[in-house]
């Protein structure tokens, strides 16, 4: 059957297809449809993970334990599982095992542009990079052949435009696998010293015969179109180039991004008379191009920052480029922004009134940093916010902790915001802590966590009690409060502030896109009490505008929160 | 020969399922479709881009300046912003809404007036919709996407029936009847 599939659920529909039993992810953009797909296959088990170490050391396990198996992250995610996948690579599989990372070139939905690439290579293991969806769904089942041949755990390596990206895919059967007898073998599975050092020795020979695998493998191409100029390139970098060029120049398309062939590259280049290697972000084919003597053009050419396109490559080969026009009006940005009724701006409304450092995490709630309310000084990765706020109070001391705060939201909390947080409790900062447990994980798009209470199928699951977790390690004051209650809130923030001693403020109220979350009416500006004082529009709410002097509520995008309500000092808005 | 259509919008207006119907239409016709969808931060209230391309083969999943054939947009201002990516002789199809972004919220810029005017004066072809009524008039404001395809549908051209076969496959069933009438109303528009 023909399918219009994302990038990511072709990935899915290769697991299915390759008879893989068992899925563990931690969502991340644009990586979290791959898992959010493949649960809907029966015969796979899914789970969503606390996070990404989690996840893979799950996929370790199955792979031992005889089963085909996966895990998904986005590019950053790969940092936090790069522990278990170096050691992975010493201990291969049992079952295949396929690690997928979705980078972000362009930084779409991402904190930094790192090209997972070199993880590949500092691993010391496959990596296959598919450029449209039927490859997706083609090379994943592939990499299961290729981990159980070459006894490896494979990365596939996607990029937002192939994750995000819709095309056409010939679905096939499942292949069912009887799960592997496990055999006792410490030498295999323990990696103790004496057990990895010969192991280490089978990586690098594994490593020079996957080498010679990529020479000869279809997975990497040659289309002598019989022209001059030749180009390297795999992925959506290929797809710009074929757009750009056409069949005006040779291509190199490299499916098996790493290791890279050298004899093949080598031919490939001595057919042509000028080679570029086109690759977004690091210059990584280039490099080993250069290493093996071959001569090419690449980042002297093409960009290290950003997103390739048809346009750019075109501009940069030829020096053509198609017009366009634009109006001479000035254009606002229209930056991201909270959702109406979203529970995290009271919190942050409060924060900037009370001017207070606010070290920040990855959610949503990253939205705080963006005017109007701007309420946040630093955010660095998954769980960085709470044990930065310890770091911080450690280097400011007591002035320090009287006005600074962490904001992290209830998934990231779990993911990696608990051992900073026994950082707090034990290495005594007089932190403040501020959980934002809105019930889901928002920014992805709504999936279930450890303290949701429901697993990724929507059935009832363990959940984490917060309170209760915050006192187990040593934090004896937690406090609750409803962000809507913006008076509330700040009292509470003050109070702990001034507290002498560690403290969390839950501040819990579930997403307000959350479907079975019931809204207030929509509420309305009285026109004959409004002066205009712009009061409502300092907490960034999108369904406030200013219409000729005075505010008014869009009625379609109001959910009747009531926090521009408690704003207003003409009690105007009901 | 292939065709670029570039939706653009707010983030939650309904974009993605407006290019999912686009491009499993295509589908139906045999053609090759890529459709490139946008996930995750700028959903939030931001402005969103969706590419849909299709033809004989389509390689890059992605529209540049000037490459576009149609530009469906769901909001004046979003118009305005990617008209650059229209191609000489193009189309601007466009909801007559209005979303203020967070600066005219704020009142750091004004929302600029007579877009669509200045468009034309530079001799972009621009159909404008009312969507929103539209939308209304069918039964839920949520279905300005199905409105703004129905419009956009009679200038691409194709049986009405096909198209409304793709709706139907893209709907859930509970919302059918009404984006029936949605696609109904932005095709006489």
């Amino acid at each position: 059957m023909k399918e219009l599939y994302l990038g990511n659920e072709a990935v899915a529909r290769g697991l299915y297809e390759a008879g893989v039993r068992v899925v563990s992810a931690y969502p991340g953009t644009p990586s979290t449809e791959i898992t959010e797909a493949a649960v809907k296959y029966p015969e796979i088990y899914c789970e969503w993970a606390p996070n990404e170490k989690v996840a893979t050391e799950t996929a370790c396990g199955a792979s031992i334990g005889g089963a085909r198996s996966f895990c998904a992250m986005k590019h950053v995610g790969l940092n936090v599982a790069a522990d278990p996948l170096f050691t992975m690579s010493y201990i291969g599989v049992n079952g295949g095992m396929v690690l997928a990372v979705a980078d972000d070139p362009g930084m779409h939905s991402s904190q930094n542009e790192q090209d997972s690439r070199n993880y590949a290579r500092a691993a010391k293991v496959p990596m296959l990079e598919p450029a449209d969806s039927a490859e997706c769904k083609e090379f994943t089942k592939l990499a299961y052949e290729l981990s159980e041949q070459f006894d490896t755990p494979v990365i596939l390596r996607l990029t937002t435009r192939i994750a995000h990206s819709r095309s056409i895919v010939e679905t096939g059967e499942r292949k069912e696998l009887p799960l592997k007898e496990y055999k006792k073998d410490p030498s295999k599975n323990v990696m103790l010293p004496a057990f990895a050092k010969p192991k280490h020795e089978k990586v690098e020979a594994r490593t020079q015969t996957l080498i010679a695998y990529a020479e000869t493998t279809s997975l990497n191409k040659v289309e002598d179109n019989g022209a001059k100029v030749g180009v390297i390139a795999s992925g959506a970098v290929y797809q710009y180039v074929k757009e750009a060029m056409g069949d005006s120049v040779n291509y190199l398309k490299l499916g098996l991004v790493y290791p890279l062939p050298v004899k093949l590259i080598q031919d490939f280049a001595a057919s042509c008379e000028t080679v570029y290697v086109a690759e977004e972000l690091d210059d990584f084919v280039e490099t080993h191009c250069k290493a093996i003597g071959v001569k090419v053009i690449g980042k002297d050419l093409f960009p290290r920052c950003g997103e390739f396109s048809q346009k750019l490559v075109k501009k940069l080969l030829t020096g053509e480029e198609a017009q366009s026009v634009s109006l001479e009006a000035d254009i606002p940005v229209r930056p991201p922004v909270m959702c109406c009724g979203c529970p995290h701006r009271g919190v942050f409304y409060a924060l900037k009134r009370e001017k207070v450092y606010v070290s920040g995490d990855i959610g949503c709630y990253t939205l705080g940093a963006s005017a109007p309310l701007q309420a946040m000084d630093a955010c660095i990765c998954m769980g960085a916010s709470v044990s930065a706020l310890h770091g911080y109070n450690k280097a400011r001391g007591a002035e320090g902790e009287k006005k600074a705060v962490a904001v992290i939201g209830d998934s990231t909390f779990a993911h990696s915001g608990i051992t900073s947080l026994v950082d707090i409790a034990y290495n005594r900062s007089n932190s403040v802590v501020i959980v934002l447990d809105n019930s889901i994980t928002g920014m992805t798009g709504h999936q279930q966590n450890p303290t949701t209470g429901y697993n990724i199928k929507g059935e009832p699951a363990a959940a984490i009690d917060l309170e209760a977790l915050c006192r187990a390690i040593g934090i004896n004051r937690v406090t609750v409060v409803d962000p809507y209650d913006l008076k509330e809130v700040t009292r509470v923030l003050k109070e702990e502030l001034a507290a002498e001693e560690p403290s969390v403020i839950i501040s819990r109220r579930p997403c307000a896109l959350l479907k079975y979350v019931k809204h207030a009416p929509a509420l309305k500006v009285d026109q004959d009490k409004c002066i205009g004082c712009k009061s409502c529009l300092g907490i960034g709410c999108p369904a406030i505008s200013f219409r000729e002097g005075k505010a008014v509520i869009d009625p379609n995008q109001c959910v009747g929160c009531g926090v521009c309500k408690t704003l207003c000092p003409k009690e105007a808005i009901g | 020969m292939n065709k670029s259509v570039m939706i653009v919008g707010v983030g939650g207006q309904g974009t993605l399922l407006a290019s999912r119907i686009l491009g499993d239409a295509m589908m139906d016709q045999n053609y090759d479709v890529k459709v490139s969808e946008v996930h995750g931060m700028s959903q939030r209230g931001g402005s969103v881009v969706t590419y849909v391309r299709y033809g004989d083969k389509v390689y890059s999943p992605v529209i540049e300046t000037g490459e576009a054939d149609v530009v469906l947009a769901f909001e004046q201002l979003e118009a305005a912003r990617f008209l650059p990516y229209l191609k000489e002789g193009g189309v601007v199809v466009t909801s007559t809404q209005r979303i203020d972004p967070m600066p005219v919220v704020t009142g750091a810029k004004e929302y600029p007036q007579g877009l669509l005017a200045e468009m034309e004066e530079k001799g972009v072809k621009v159909l404008a919709v009312d969507a929103l009524s539209l939308a209304e008039q069918a039964g839920s404001p949520k279905a300005v996407n199905v409105v703004l395809i129905g419009a956009m549908a009679k200038r691409l051209g194709g049986k009405k029936e096909d198209w409304l076969k793709a709706v139907e496959r893209c709907v859930p069933p509970k919302f059918l009847e009404m984006n029936q009438k949605a696609f109904e109303l932005g095709w006489n528009a």
